[in-house]
Parts: structure tokens; C-alpha cells; sequence
């Protein structure tokens, strides 16, 4: 997993609310098989007009988000955090995200800030009047600083925990290996369970071609 | 555990590996559903990290998301190259699989129910927002990213800090034409597309009682429309019914030691939810979407609301763009609106009863010749069940186009995209920009809507043909 533990950069105000991860990345760029390289595709639709914040060269560089309420919502595509890390981003701050967005974007060092709407509005507002505007977010301290303001956020302990260093999240939960083994003794015997080849008939279906 | 708790928190407990004060829990996953579209990157990272799988027994792979169902071939070969994956994957691991062109393939929603593998009490998990759909099984269903579908393979557990819960009380008598879809589009707009989060939601009272195991799954599908981590209902006969004989349910002396069990899958009398909510549904009428959320809906005989009559500045401003993006003005009636295509199909309305009701509307009646409309099967056996029914018969001589199963319109992964601006009635889940095509405008409706809608060429209810 990426560390993260600070960091400072210039914030780019997105100006939406309930942006789903259909937005973040339209369905037909989550045909590639890679885990990086969606850069091109971040928000691929609303790129096209040339008026939105992305496309402000002023805008170059950003590498925090601000975004309004309920960021992330939807499909749990984490091909919406890949294309976000690889345009550069390394936090976002919303007042609420979609819960499996959340969890993508700490899986991938991409920090989820949420803070409460008038400090939002308050970040954004600054971001909005300067593109130079910048905002320091610490998860060490848990506290987001710019413009003068200091807030603290909640993150989920684990999450920080990983992310401050670097660990591998499997890896961790491998550490549980006989705790789990333990577990499955206990399972119910007829749970499904399934042999490959049990379901699948082999054969084609029986209708062939749609008419 | 002490005193009475709910459904989703006796599930939880059931399924809790490790527990340490402060952390989240290390939850054991029972089933685990994967699809060609999420999986490829957790497959690769299993790989390099030289890991296993550890339980490709419940572990099921359908291909759905990219297929075509007008043919066999998938002719786009970025799709084609992630279902091959998918096969590669599948057969590495020892996992089982059903391909596109299987009698059995599907849209894993559909398929994993109709073979009995979901069953009352299990952890389901899924790389697909709509997992969701399971929990009317009495399953603790949701989807997860790729990230997690490789912690899954790799572990067959999550680390999850247990949601809230919300108990949702349908009470009231339902009008013969609202459907399951109608409740919840009623009830995503009454809490907002953001309404539940946090929350895992129990689908509570006596219109859920007397709702069929298919209503419950499209119910319980569209929970996360409302931000819900999952949604579900307690088992009930329905439940015991619908799973008895499945190809994979208990059988014999198994069966009667599950049933047992199951039984005891109830929110105890004097649980607390952390927010309860109730809804009459005896004044509903079909609900339709007017904008780009799943809340954004009002009633069939309402009009386009008028961005200016809200006083909350956001959302006043989402409405304006919405209302912008649909290409309405305000206080347009919603039956005035003029489709393109309507859509019939997807894992929320594609399950042979979807089909039943639409057909009955469209029986004997004509598609509008400018009207294109799409009939999908959830899966390979709705579709054979419909053809031992008749269905396909009254669906191509309405002039509606039958196709083989897979996710199809729903969302613009595959070759039944939407062109240009086209306005679409359709059954699914989502109507988002772009979701169904770049410009597509999507309106969320029921099965019964969806076949009235494409008789007349405008947004309509079956009482109005
Ligand atoms: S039918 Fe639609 S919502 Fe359901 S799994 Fe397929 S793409 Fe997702």
C-alpha cells in the first residue's frame, strides 16, 4: 500500500454534488485490464467542455479535490480512484463519500477527507477565487490546515494505520491465517460450496442467437 | 450476545473472525460472486504478490457486464480480452465459471439466486454496487472494489466496521399497479440519493410480507441508490419456498437443519435500530425518474419540478443541471415525455416476473413504430422460462426486439449503447449521465410502465392504454 502521511498541494474546486463514479469514469474506459494509466479518462465527459476546472491551465497540477456531498456515490468501480491518483490527485474533500469509493480510495492512498459543509464551502470558495490556493492535509494528526483554519477529520483506524506505513493490507489480515482456518471449522456443513465445472453445462444455450 | 439485536447484527456477529476493541472486525465472507470487469487487476495483483486463492469453492465468476446479447461474439475486443481474462483467471484458480453463450450464463445477480447459492444468513460480497440484491434472501450483501475482491480471494475475509442500521416499515395498502420498483424509487426520493448512508437497511412490515422473493430483490437492488451499504428482509416461507429444490440448496436432512436455522434469522422483539422510518404506500402511484439521480423521481402523474421552488441552493443547483443534462423544462407533465427507446431487463428488472407483468401489459398491443424497444432477459434460464411460457411470442409481436441475457443497456459497457441524446424509459438502476450512452437520458421506470411507455411513445401507465 502507498504511504501517505502529509501532504501540501494546490486545491481544484469541482463545484458538484452527488458525482458518481459514472462521472469520475464512464463504463467503457473500465474495459482495460491495468491498474494505472487512467489519466486520460478522469471525467472523460465533462472534459469535453472546455470551460470545466480541469481544463484551466491554471488548474495544472492540482492535487486535492474539492468536491461537494455524497463524492464517489454509485457504481463501486475502483477504476474512478485510479483515474483520480493518475491525473495526480492525493486527497479528496467532500462533506460524505460513497461508502465503497471510501474504501477504494484508502486501498489505494488516495486520501477521503470529509469535513463538514461550511468548511467545504469554505475551501472551495478559496480554491475557486485562487488557483494557487493550497490546503495541508496531516493523517499522522489527522487535520486538514489552509486558509488560516485548522480541522481535524475522522479516518478509520486500520485505514490510517496501513496507510502511515505503508503496509501491505493482505499481508496483514494473512497474519490471521489460524484465527480463519479456526473459523471455517466452525461453518455450517451445508453451506454451498461449489466444484468447478459443477454449474456451467458446457453447452451452449439452447437458443442460440437472439431474434 | 445480549439482549435483542437486529437481523444485519446477529448476521454480523455470526460471521466475526477476530474482534479487537478499537479496530474493525475481520468478517468471514460465505460467497463470494466475481464478473469480468472487476476482477482482472485483483487476479493480477494475487499473482504478483504469489498468493492463492484461498477458497475457489465460494467463489462463483459469470460473464455479464461486456457481453452482447444479440450474438455470441463479442465483436469489441477491449470486452473480449477481458472476458478471455476472466476464463484464463478462472481456470488458473480452480474457480467455476459460467460464459457468455452457457445455458446457465446470466447477470450474476440473477444467476446466483435462481441456482439457490444465496441463502438466508450468509455474508455475499461482490466487485458490484448491486450486490445489494442478495439481502432478500435475509443475506448481509454489498459490493466492494477490486482492491477488496483481491482481499477476498486472497483471504476470504474483509475488515469492516459494522454499519448502522434503519428499519424501513412499508405499511399500507399497495394500489394493484404499483410494483416493488414504485416503493423504491418513492423511497430513495423521500430519503435522497445520499438518504442512508452509512446504514444497512431492514425491509420491514406487511407489504414486504406479502411481496415475492423477485420484489424483494429489486427492493433490495436499489438500496444502495439511497448511499445504503446493503438492504434486506427477513426470511420468511417465501424465502424457504423459493430456495427449496435449487440446485445447490440443502437437501434432505441438510435441508430440515438449515430451515432450523433459519428460522432463527429475525430481528428480535425490542431490537433497537439506530433510525427507523415508515412509509404509507397506500396513496402510491407509479414513480418515474426526472433527473439524473435515482432520487430525483416523482410520481408518473406529477410534472418536472421546478428547480426555482427549492430553497436549498445545492440542490437547487443539481436540479438546474439535471433538468439541463435531461433536456426538460420545468413543469413539463412527466406523461408528455416523448421516448426513444425503452428498455426492459438488467439485475433489478430482468427476473422472469419483470417479464410476466410486461407482457401482460404489451399483450396484444404494438411497440410505436418509432419506438425501440429492448426485452433482456437477467439470465439465460429467465429466458428459457419465458420461451416455455410464451413470453418472446408476445414480445416479437409487439415488435420488441428479444435478446439473449446480460446486462445489456443498463450501463454503456457493451454493444447496446444509446446514440447521440436519445431519451430511454428503462427498468434499471441508474440513470446518471451517460450512463446508458454519452448523452443518453434515462428514465427509471417499472416493468409494467417500461411496456406501457413503449406502446404509447410517451412516459404511461398500463391504465392509461
Ligand atoms: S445489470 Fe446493470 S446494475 Fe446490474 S450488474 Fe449489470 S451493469 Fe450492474
Amino acid at each position: 500500500m502507498q504511504v501517505f502521511t502529509t501532504h501540501t498541494g494546490r486545491a481544484a474546486p469541482l463545484g458538484r454534488s452527488d458525482v458518481d463514479t459514472d462521472q469520475i469514469i464512464p463504463a467503457e474506459f473500465c474495459k482495460r485490464l491495468t491498474k494505472t494509466g487512467y489519466a486520460d479518462t478522469l471525467f472523460a465527459n465533462w472534459r469535453e467542455d472546455p470551460e470545466f476546472v480541469l481544463n484551466d491551465p491554471a488548474r495544472a497540477g492540482a492535487s486535492v479535490l474539492v468536491a461537494g456531498h455524497n463524492f464517489g456515490t454509485g457504481s463501486s468501480r475502483e477504476h474512478a480512484v485510479w483515474a483520480l491518483r493518475d491525473w495526480g490527485f492525493r486527497a479528496v474533500i467532500a462533506t460524505s463519500f460513497g461508502d465503497i469509493f471510501l474504501r477504494n480510495a484508502f486501498k489505494n492512498g488516495l486520501l477521503a477527507v470529509a469535513l463538514s459543509p461550511d468548511v467545504v464551502e469554505r475551501l472551495a470558495g478559496c480554491a475557486e477565487r485562487d488557483p494557487a490556493f493550497e490546503i495541508e492535509i496531516d493523517l499522522d494528526r489527522r487535520d486538514v490546515r489552509a486558509d488560516g483554519g485548522t480541522w481535524t477529520f475522522e479516518v478509520d483506524r486500520r485505514a490510517r494505520w496501513l496507510l502511515l506505513n505503508g503496509l501491505d493490507d493482505i499481508g496483514v489480515t494473512l497474519g490471521s491465517a489460524q484465527a480463519i482456518g479456526e473459523y471455517e471449522g466452525r461453518r455450517h456443513s451445508w453451506l454451498p460450496a461449489l466444484r468447478r465445472g459443477e454449474l456451467a453445462t458446457g453447452r451452449p444455450a439452447e437458443h442460440g442467437v437472439a431474434r | 450476545m445480549v439482549g435483542p439485536v437486529t437481523l444485519v447484527e446477529k448476521i454480523w456477529d455470526q460471521h466475526v473472525v477476530h474482534r479487537a476493541p478499537g479496530e474493525p472486525d475481520l468478517l468471514y465472507i460465505d460467497l463470494h460472486l466475481i464478473h469480468e470487469a472487476s476482477s482482472p487487476q485483483a487476479f493480477d495483483g494475487l499473482r504478483l504478490a504469489e498468493r492463492a486463492v484461498r477458497r475457489p469453492d465460494l467463489t462463483l465468476a459469470v460473464e455479464d457486464h461486456n457481453v452482447p446479447t444479440d450474438s455470441l461474439f463479442i465483436r469489441d475486443t477491449m470486452g473480449r480480452a477481458q472476458v478471455q481474462q476472466l476464463r484464463d483467471n478462472c481456470s488458473r484458480y480452480g474457480i467455476e465459471h459460467l460464459p457468455h453463450g452457457d445455458a446457465r450464463q446470466g447477470i450474476v445477480h440473477v444467476v446466483a439466486p435462481e441456482l439457490g447459492l444465496v441463502q438466508p444468513g450468509m455474508t455475499v460480497v461482490c466487485g458490484d454496487s448491486h450486490t445489494s440484491t442478495h439481502g432478500a434472501f435475509g443475506a448481509l450483501a454489498f459490493g466492494v472494489g477490486t482492491s477488496d475482491v483481491e482481499h477476498v480471494l486472497a483471504t476470504q475475509t474483509l475488515a469492516l466496521v459494522r454499519p448502522r442500521t434503519m428499519a424501513v416499515n412499508f405499511v399500507g395498502l399497495p394500489p394493484v399497479d404499483v410494483t416493488p420498483k414504485d416503493l423504491i424509487l418513492a423511497l430513495i426520493a423521500s430519503l435522497g440519493a445520499n438518504g442512508a448512508h452509512g446504514y444497512v437497511l431492514e425491509y420491514r412490515g406487511p407489504v414486504v410480507d406479502a411481496m415475492s422473493v423477485e420484489g424483494r430483490m429489486t427492493m433490495c437492488n436499489m438500496s444502495i441508490e439511497a448511499g445504503a451499504r446493503a438492504g434486506l428482509v427477513a426470511p420468511d416461507e417465501r424465502t424457504f419456498e423459493y430456495l427449496r429444490g435449487r440446485r445447490v440448496a440443502p437437501q434432505d436432512a441438510a435441508w430440515d437443519e438449515a430451515l432450523a436455522f433459519w428460522r432463527t434469522l429475525r430481528t428480535d422483539e425490542g431490537a433497537v435500530f439506530d433510525h427507523e422510518v415508515t412509509l404509507d404506500v397506500s396513496d402510491l402511484t407509479p414513480f418515474v425518474t426526472w433527473g439524473t439521480n435515482p432520487g430525483q423521481a416523482v410520481p408518473l402523474g406529477d410534472s418536472v419540478p421546478d428547480p426555482a421552488t427549492l430553497s436549498e441552493p445545492t440542490q437547487r443547483a443539481a436540479a438546474e443541471r439535471a433538468l439541463e443534462y435531461m433536456g426538460l423544462a420545468p413543469a413539463t407533465p412527466m406523461r408528455q415525455l416523448e421516448i426513444d427507446t425503452v428498455f426492459l431487463g438488467s439485475c433489478t428488472n430482468g427476473r422472469i416476473e419483470d417479464l410476466r407483468a410486461a407482457a401482460e401489459v404489451i399483450k396484444g398491443r404494438q411497440v410505436l413504430p418509432r419506438v425501440r424497444m429492448l426485452v433482456v432477459p437477467g439470465s439465460m434460464d429467465v429466458r428459457r422460462e419465458a420461451e416455455e411460457e410464451g413470453l418472446h411470442i408476445i414480445f416479437q409481436q409487439a415488435g420488441a426486439e428479444w435478446r439473449l441475457s446480460g446486462c445489456s443497456m443498463c450501463m454503456g459497457m457493451n454493444s447496446d449503447r444509446l446514440q447521440g441524446s436519445e431519451r430511454v424509459a428503462s427498468t434499471s438502476n441508474r440513470n446518471y449521465e451517460g450512463r446508458q450512452g454519452t448523452r443518453a437520458r434515462t428514465h427509471l421506470v417499472s416493468p409494467a410502465v417500461a411496456a406501457a411507455t413503449a406502446v404509447t411513445g410517451r412516459l404511461a401507465a398500463p391504465s392509461d392504454l
